[in-house]
């Protein structure tokens, strides 16, 4: 056992970390480093700055235009973006559907979509939840009847994060309605710019529109835009959830709010003394940093198991469940580090009074309530490891 | 980054689980609990013949040089089955002790006779006050002529009413500078007043009033530096200790919960109740982490760096102590709060194990000391 990462891993990460420091615009660096959201046109500038160097999908294996990273190595890349302030990239093209085209896409759908993703050309979005289907995903009503070589589709989804700028969906729909729920669903690629699609933001409790109702009528989808069989959709969409998960803990975005947190506990007072020095205070940050640490290994034990079984497992539900509860519970010290000023919510450009690092504190905690819930609510996850870990 | 063992390292933790298994049962256990000695010395010989009793004796004294980490994986095994005998107080941390601070002199005389079995050390350093605290000592040692005087007060010191030789810390001259005296258990001027711990180990409170020692019985300088690194290798195999009870009682849970039958089907299926496990799973895998990270990182010459690790560890494991020890408790229903089934046993010992060495809340503000 030896938990230092290697020399040729130490050189990697001189690599990245020299590419964020000559690459990453200063602008976005320095919002996001605030706790500032990295908007649609940030993440599309990232996107093809990262392709520019190479790394538009390091993920992916090399004859799809990939990197060939070791896990580690795709770790410490995803750790440092995140630390350095890097905007995430959109997960749903290089993360989710991209390994879904790869393995049971056709040749034509790779030709097309994965350049297109990997350049950061294509937007694209989840259409998974619905209004009557969350954790019960297999539920899902959103229907497709085939007429001819093309699909009409119907329905409604939910949940939709950042579709309003999206130029693609890949979307669960319900291909037969007699079978067994999970029987009868299929995989299709929706054009975001046909007729008959509606997006609807939904306003956050934090007032962003992060997220969207969309509504499908009678909305034409060539056949050519199945994935896969017809009624295997569900097959591919555990595929997709079970994939790529190396950052699913969100060290590198916890490690870069840690910072802040101590950042502002070092400038708050309490009595005269700094609020860092404050020994209750003082326990708690320890706590959470500590947590953070001993998840930092899980999480370096998991991506080894993985790689030596060239499969991701059950474990990254543990992942999941601690780092989104290790962020949540920075978010929640970030706000008390403020305290009452944490308030003062929304007011003209320029127009809140206080110190800067404390706006949008209140925004963020309230923003990352949806950590929890989203990707598979924490108890969902709970239910994965008592049943494919503990066999109950 | 590699968390895999060497083959020796796998060969060192398959033999001790397989003596374990073989020869410390639980029936066993209970005997050897309820002995006039409440150790065993068969037990005891056998470790020195697998190597255990050499592991933290260096290659060139006779011993395996096993480090931390197979350090680690033998008190893993031990903790598993609750092993009582005096391990990590003689063949962890009085060895160590020994090995990084005695002349060589001391070493030729003691090292030998430690991995074969022949002699059984502790280190006595927690007093009444100190609540671990490493710094906080008070008992004296004075020299004068050729002679030093010990006085003072050791509290809970596991082991000592077993030990032949108690290795006794106390402050020098000004103060400032510590020793670490050897003192035979039957010296003059010494008093144990002798206990059974909450978890079974045999225990002493040690009183030292005007012990004579010849000016050879010091081990090493000034230990203040050195010896809180000793005792942090201690922590690190007691971390380990309570790994092995965490996994082995986490594994009796599950167990039940999927042979218990409430309500026609067993427990195990109700949401509930598996929710609870997979929060035990969880805090398991993070006190494997931390058992990792503290084996890892316990022969750091940065104390900070050594800190962040062991008290990391400390903190986290106790956590998973409590909680994993007291819902396996409540899992097991009136069963879990009887003396009958091992599952209080574990209970017991994961107390222990939160308590000794420094609380959580010591460990977080000494973790803190370097946020």
């Amino acid at each position: 056992m030896n938990l230092n990462y290697t020399q040729e891993q130490l050189r990697f990460r001189d690599e990245v970390r020299a590419f964020l420091k000559a690459e990453l615009p200063q602008d976005i660096r320095a919002r996001l480093l605030k706790g500032g959201y990295a908007g649609p046109e940030d993440v599309r500038r990232w996107q093809r700055i990262l392709h520019a160097r190479g790394w538009g999908a390091t993920s992916w294996p090399v004859e799809f235009g990939g990197t060939g990273w070791t896990r580690v190595e795709q770790y410490l890349f995803e750790l440092e973006c995140a630390v350095a302030g890097a905007p995430a990239q959109l997960p749903f093209g290089v993360k989710m559907v991209a390994p879904v085209l790869m393995r049971f896409g056709s040749p034509a759908q790779q030709q097309y979509f994965l350049p297109r993703i990997r350049s950061g050309e294509d937007w694209w979005c989840q259409g998974y939840s619905e209004p009557g289907a969350g954790s019960d995903l297999a539920s899902l009503k959103t229907q497709a009847v085939r007429a001819g070589d093309h699909y009409i589709v119907n329905g409604q989804k939910a949940w939709n994060t950042m579709g309003q700028y999206a130029d693609w969906m890949f979307c669960l729909v319900r291909t037969d309605a007699a079978a067994k729920p999970q029987r009868g669903i299929s995989f299709l690629l929706i054009d975001m710019k046909s007729p008959g699609i509606t997006v609807k933001p939904t306003v956050l409790l934090d007032g962003t529109p992060e997220v969207n109702e969309i509504w499908f009528e009678n909305v034409k989808v060539p056949v050519a835009n199945r994935v896969g069989e017809e009624n295997q959709g569900w097959t591919y969409a555990k595929f997709l959830l079970g994939h790529e998960r190396t950052s699913i803990a969100g060290v590198g975005t916890s490690r870069r709010e840690l910072a802040r947190l101590k950042d502002i506990a070092a400038r708050e007072l309490r009595e005269g003394r700094p609020l860092l020095e404050d020994p209750r205070f003082r326990a708690r940050l320890a706590q959470v940093e500590i947590d953070l640490n001993a998840l930092e290994i899980t999480n370096l034990r998991v991506i080894s198991a993985d790689e030596k079984k060239g499969a991701p497992g059950p474990e990254a539900s543990i992942l999941k469940v601690r780092g989104t509860e290790i962020l949540q519970a920075i978010s929640e010290l970030l706000v008390e580090a403020v305290g009452v000023r944490a308030l003062a919510f929304a007011a003209p450009p320029g127009g809140l009074p206080g110190p800067a690092y404390a706006q949008g504190l209140a925004a963020q905690y309230l923003n990352l309530r949806k950590l929890s819930i989203f990707g598979g609510s924490n108890e969902i996850q709970k239910n994965i490891i008592s049943q494919m870990i503990l066999g109950l | 980054m590699d968390f895999s063992w060497t083959d020796e390292q796998q060969m060192l933790l398959e033999s001790t689980r397989r003596f374990v298994a073989d020869h410390y049962d639980w029936a066993r256990r209970r005997q050897i609990i309820a002995s006039a000695e409440g150790r065993s010395a068969p037990v005891w010989q056998q470790f020195a013949e697998l190597g255990l009793l050499g592991l933290n004796v260096p290659e060139a004294e006779g011993g395996l040089d096993g480090g931390p980490i197979g350090t680690m994986l033998v008190s893993q095994a031990l903790g598993a089955a609750l092993v009582v005998e005096p391990y990590l107080s003689s063949a962890v941390l009085a060895t160590r002790a020994i090995a990084k601070l005695a002349s060589q002199q001391q070493r030729s005389a003691w090292l030998p006779r430690l991995a074969s079995g022949e002699l059984v050390a502790i280190v006595a350093h927690d007093e009444p006050g100190t609540r671990h605290n490493y710094s906080a000592i008070d008992t004296r040692a004075t020299l004068s002529g050729d002679s030093w005087t010990l006085s003072g007060q050791k509290a809970v010191v596991y082991h000592a009413p077993l030990a032949d030789l108690l290795l006794v810390s106390a402050r020098v001259g000004d103060g400032r500078e510590w020793g670490l005296f050897a003192v035979p258990r039957d010296s003059p001027g010494i008093r144990l007043q002798s206990f059974t711990t909450v978890d079974a180990q045999r225990a002493a409170d040690i009183e030292l009033d005007n012990v004579s020692l010849p000016a050879g019985a010091r081990v090493g300088g000034d230990v203040a530096a050195d010896l809180p690194a000793v005792l942090d290798y201690g922590l690190t195999a007691l971390c380990a200790e309570a790994l092995g009870a965490l996994d082995t009682l986490l594994a009796m849970t599950i167990e039940y919960a999927r042979t218990r039958v409430q309500f026609g089907v067993p427990i195990g299926r109700f949401q509930a109740l598996q929710h609870r496990m997979a929060d035990m799973l969880t805090q398991v895998e993070q006190a494997r982490s931390m058992a990792y990270l503290a084996a890892s990182r316990c022969e750091s010459p940065s104390e900070a760096e050594r800190s962040a690790a062991l008290s990391g560890a400390k903190v986290v494991i106790g956590r998973a102590a409590r909680f994993v020890g007291q819902q396996a408790v409540q899992l097991h229903g009136g069963m879990g709060v009887t003396d009958e089934l091992a599952v209080s046993h574990y209970f017991k010992r994961l107390l222990a194990f939160e308590l000794r060495f420094g609380s959580t809340e010591a460990h977080l503000e000494r973790y803190g000391a370097y946020l």
